[in-house]
C-alpha cells in the first residue's frame, strides 16, 4: 500500500516537471517574440536590449531553462505584463471565484449524475431511466457555450429571474452551474448506469440474495462498490481537465471573474506569463486529481491495495 | 401423481422463459419433478440444457428483466414460493433454502473479506449469537479451509479455487438449509480438489441431512453422492430413476448415451461413446421430441408429438415413445 501510494507520488511529481519543462521550450521557442510582444510600439531597440538582459533571454538556452526550474520551484513564474505583479499571485487572486463555482458544480453533477444513473439502473426504462437518457444525450450533444447563451436569453433577459453576470449572491450560481455541469452530469450518468447495470448482473450479487441478503444492501454495498471503480476514475479524473475547459468557455459568457476568464483576458493581452503559470497551475490540479482518484482506489480495491 | 406429503420440494409444470431481443426463449419447459427430505438428487445434463435456470427458478431470482417464471407451482414445504412476496422469499433464501452457484471465483465479491461475505446469512436472517467473527471461524473450519483465524480476514482473490469453493459452501451452509443446490460444485476445480470437495459435501449432508440437488453433467460425480437422478434435455425432463436403476436400465435413448459417454475403468478410452450432434438450439425447437435429431431410435412419431411422461414403475419416469405407457 505505502509503496503503492510512493510510486503514484513519484509518477505524478515526474508529471509536473515534464510539463513544466513542455511549457518552457513551447513559450520560448515559440514564434513570438516576448521582449517585442511587451514592448510599447514606440520603444527603441535600447529598451529592447533592457529588456531582454532582465529577463536573462541573452542567456544560452539551457542556462534559461535552469533559471527557469528553479524559480518555478520557489513558485516564481515571472510577472505579468499588465498588472506588473507575479504571475502566480496575479493568478491565484482570481482563484477563488473558480474554485467555488467549481464545487458547486462538481457537488451538483455528482449527486445528480449519481442518483440518476443508480435509479436508471435498478429500474431500467423507467420513467427516470427515460428521462435521464433523453438528458445524457443531451447534456453530451450541446455545447455549453450555446447552452449558456440560450439560458442568459431566457432566464436574464425575457424573464429576468435571474442574473446575467458577474457572481455575488447564490442566485449568481445557478446558471453558470447548470451549464458547467451539464456535460458531467451526462457523463457520470451514462457511466454510472452502465456500470451499476454490469455489478447488478454478476454473479456475486446473485450470490448475496442467495444469502438473503436485503435488496437496498445489495444495490449500495455489494453492486455500488464495485460500480463506483469506473464512475470515480471519470468523476476525478476526467473531471479537472473537463471543467478547465467548460470554465474557460462558461465564466467569458458569464462574466465570472475566475481564472478561466482571467487567461482569455491574458491571451488576448499577449500577457503570457499568466498563461504560462495557468497551464502549470491547472496540470497541477489534474495530476493532483489523479493521485487522489488512485488513492481512492487503493482504499476500495484489496487488490490494488495489497499489490 | 407422484406427490406425496414427505415432500421437500416439487416442481408442478413449471416452465421459465426469456424475453430476448431475437425472441423468446424456453429455458424451462413444463419441468415437474420433486425432492424428498434428506434426499441427495442428481440433475444432469448437457451445457445450456436448463439446469442452473432450474435452480434459479426455485431460488425465485430468474435473471432480471428479461427471464420469468410464466406458468407453473414450486412447492416447498407444500407452500408455493410463487406466491410468496419478495420479503418471504428473502427471508428464506440463505436460511431454508440456499445454493452454491456454478463459478467460485466470481461468485464472490472481491471487494469484500470473505469473512464479512460469509458472516451475511447470519448477519441478514438474525442469527448472530456471539461474535460474528467468530462464527464465520467456525464456518470455515467445518468446510476445512486451514487456518481460518486469518484466512476469514482475506479477500477473495487471496483464495485459491478450491478454497473459494470450499468459502462458497459455507456460505451455502451457514443456517442449516433444508434444501441446498449446488450447481457444478466441483467442474471448476480439478481432480484431486473436486474429490475433497465432493467428500466433503458427502459429510455435510450426513451431519445436517439437508436435501441436496446437485448439479452436474459428469455421471461419475453423480454415482457418487446421489440416491437418485433426473436427466435434463433442452429445457425438459426427459427420465427420473433411483441411481442403480439408472445405470442398469436405462430407459431413455438420451440417457443411454450419457451412461456409454462415461470412462469406464479398464476399457480402453477409444471406444469411449459420445452422442452425436449437438442439442437442438432453443430458439428453433424441434415439434415434437427434442432428441429426435440425434435419437437412433426415433420413428416419424418422434418428430412430430413430443412424448408425454410415462412412470416405468414407482420411482421411474422417462419421456419417450419408445415407452408409450398405458
Ligand atoms: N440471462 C439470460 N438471457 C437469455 N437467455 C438465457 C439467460 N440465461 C440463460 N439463458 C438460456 O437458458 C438456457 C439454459 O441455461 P442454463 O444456464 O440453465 O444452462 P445449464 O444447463 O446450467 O448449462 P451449463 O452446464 O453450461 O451451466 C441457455 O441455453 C440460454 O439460452
Ligand atoms: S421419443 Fe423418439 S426420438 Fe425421442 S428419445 Fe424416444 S425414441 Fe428417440
Ligand atoms: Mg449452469
Amino acid at each position: 500500500m505505502q509503496g503503492y501510494i510512493v510510486k503514484r507520488i513519484l509518477i505524478a511529481a515526474f508529471t509536473v516537471f515534464t510539463v513544466l519543462t513542455v511549457v518552457f521550450f513551447v513559450f520560448r521557442l515559440g514564434p513570438a517574440d516576448p521582449v517585442m510582444v511587451m514592448l510599447p510600439p514606440n520603444a527603441t531597440p535600447q529598451d529592447a536590449e533592457n529588456l531582454t538582459k532582465k529577463f536573462g533571454l541573452d542567456k544560452p538556452l539551457m542556462v534559461q531553462y535552469g533559471n527557469y526550474l528553479k524559480n518555478a520551484f520557489r513558485g516564481d513564474f515571472g510577472s505579468s505584463f499588465r498588472f506588473d505583479e507575479p504571475a502566480l499571485r496575479v493568478l491565484l487572486m482570481r482563484f477563488p471565484a473558480t474554485l467555488k463555482l467549481g464545487l458547486v458544480t462538481f457537488i451538483l453533477s455528482v449527486t445528480v449524475g449519481l442518483s440518476i444513473g443508480l435509479i436508471s439502473a435498478v429500474k431500467p426504462d423507467s420513467i427516470i431511466d427515460r428521462i435521464g437518457r433523453l438528458f445524457a444525450l443531451a447534456g453530451m450533444s450541446l455545447p455549453s457555450f450555446w447552452v449558456g447563451i440560450m439560458l442568459i436569453l431566457f432566464f436574464g433577459v425575457t424573464l429576468r429571474w435571474l442574473p446575467i453576470a458577474g457572481r455575488g449572491t447564490p442566485l449568481h450560481y445557478i446558471m453558470p452551474a447548470f451549464c458547467m455541469s451539464l456535460y458531467p452530469i451526462a457523463l457520470i450518468t451514462r457511466l454510472s448506469r452502465s456500470s451499476m447495470l454490469d455489478a447488478l448482473k454478476s454473479d456475486y450479487v446473485v450470490m448475496a440474495r442467495i444469502k438473503g441478503v436485503p435488496e437496498f444492501y445489495v444495490i449500495l454495498v455489494h453492486a455500488f462498490k464495485n460500480a463506483s471503480i469506473p464512475v470515480i476514475t471519470v468523476i476525478f479524473g476526467i473531471f479537472g481537465a473537463l471543467m478547465v475547459g467548460s470554465a474557460v468557455v462558461v465564466e467569458y459568457i458569464f462574466s465570472w471573474p475566475g481564472i478561466g476568464r482571467l487567461v482569455m483576458e491574458s491571451f488576448f493581452a499577449r500577457d503570457y506569463p499568466v498563461v504560462q503559470v495557468f497551464v502549470i497551475v491547472v496540470t497541477c490540479m489534474v495530476v493532483t486529481l489523479n493521485l487522489i482518484v488512485d488513492i481512492i482506489y487503493a482504499y476500495i480495491d484489496p487488490r490494488i491495495r495489497y499489490q | 401423481m407422484h406427490s406425496n406429503q414427505d415432500n421437500l420440494l416439487e416442481l408442478q409444470d413449471v416452465t421459465t422463459t426469456f424475453f430476448t431481443k431475437q425472441g423468446e426463449v424456453r429455458a424451462v419447459d413444463g419441468v415437474s419433478f420433486s425432492v424428498g427430505k434428506g434426499e441427495v438428487v442428481g440433475l444432469v445434463g448437457e451445457s445450456g440444457c436448463g439446469k442452473s435456470v432450474t435452480s434459479l427458478s426455485i431460488m425465485r431470482l430468474v435473471p432480471q428483466p428479461a427471464g420469468k417464471i410464466v406458468s407453473g407451482r414450486i412447492l416447498f414445504k407444500n407452500e408455493d414460493l410463487m406466491e410468496k412476496t419478495a420479503e418471504e422469499m428473502r427471508q428464506l433464501r440463505g436460511d431454508r433454502i440456499s445454493m452454491i452457484l456454478q463459478d467460485p471465483m466470481v461468485a464472490m465479491n472481491q471487494l469484500l473479506t470473505v469473512g464479512k461475505q460469509l458472516g451475511e446469512p447470519y448477519k441478514f436472517h438474525d442469527k448472530v449469537r456471539g461474535s460474528l467473527r467468530e462464527m464465520c471461524i467456525r464456518l470455515l473450519e467445518k468446510v476445512k479451509v486451514p487456518a481460518p483465524e486469518s484466512r476469514v480476514d482475506d479477500y477473495p482473490f487471496q483464495f485459491s479455487g478450491g478454497m473459494s469453493q470450499r468459502a462458497l459452501i459455507a456460505m451455502g451452509i451457514a443456517n442449516n438449509p433444508d434444501l441446498l443446490i449446488a450447481d457444478e460444485p466441483t467442474t471448476a476445480l480439478d481432480v484431486t480438489i473436486a474429490a475433497q470437495v465432493l467428500k466433503l459435501m458427502k459429510e455435510i449432508q450426513r451431519e445436517t441431512d439437508a436435501s441436496i440437488i446437485l448439479i452436474t453433467h459428469d455421471l461419475a460425480t453423480v454415482a457418487q453422492i446421489c440416491t437418485r437422478v433426473i436427466v435434463m434435455y433442452a429445457g425438459r425432463i426427459v427420465e427420473t430413476a433411483p441411481i442403480k436403476i439408472f445405470y442398469k436400465n436405462p430407459a431413455h435413448p438420451y440417457s443411454v448415451g450419457l451412461i456409454r459417454s462415461v470412462p469406464v475403468l479398464g476399457q480402453p478410452v477409444d471406444r469411449l461413446f459420445s452422442i452425436s450432434g449437438q442439442p437442438p438450439s432453443l430458439f428453433a425447437m424441434p415439434k415434437g421430441c427434442r432428441f429426435a435429431p440425434r435419437c437412433n431410435k426415433a420413428e416419424k412419431k418422434c418428430f412430430k408429438h413430443y412424448p408425454p411422461e410415462t412412470w416405468l414403475d414407482e420411482n421411474h419416469s422417462v419421456a419417450c415413445w419408445l415407452y408409450p405407457g398405458d
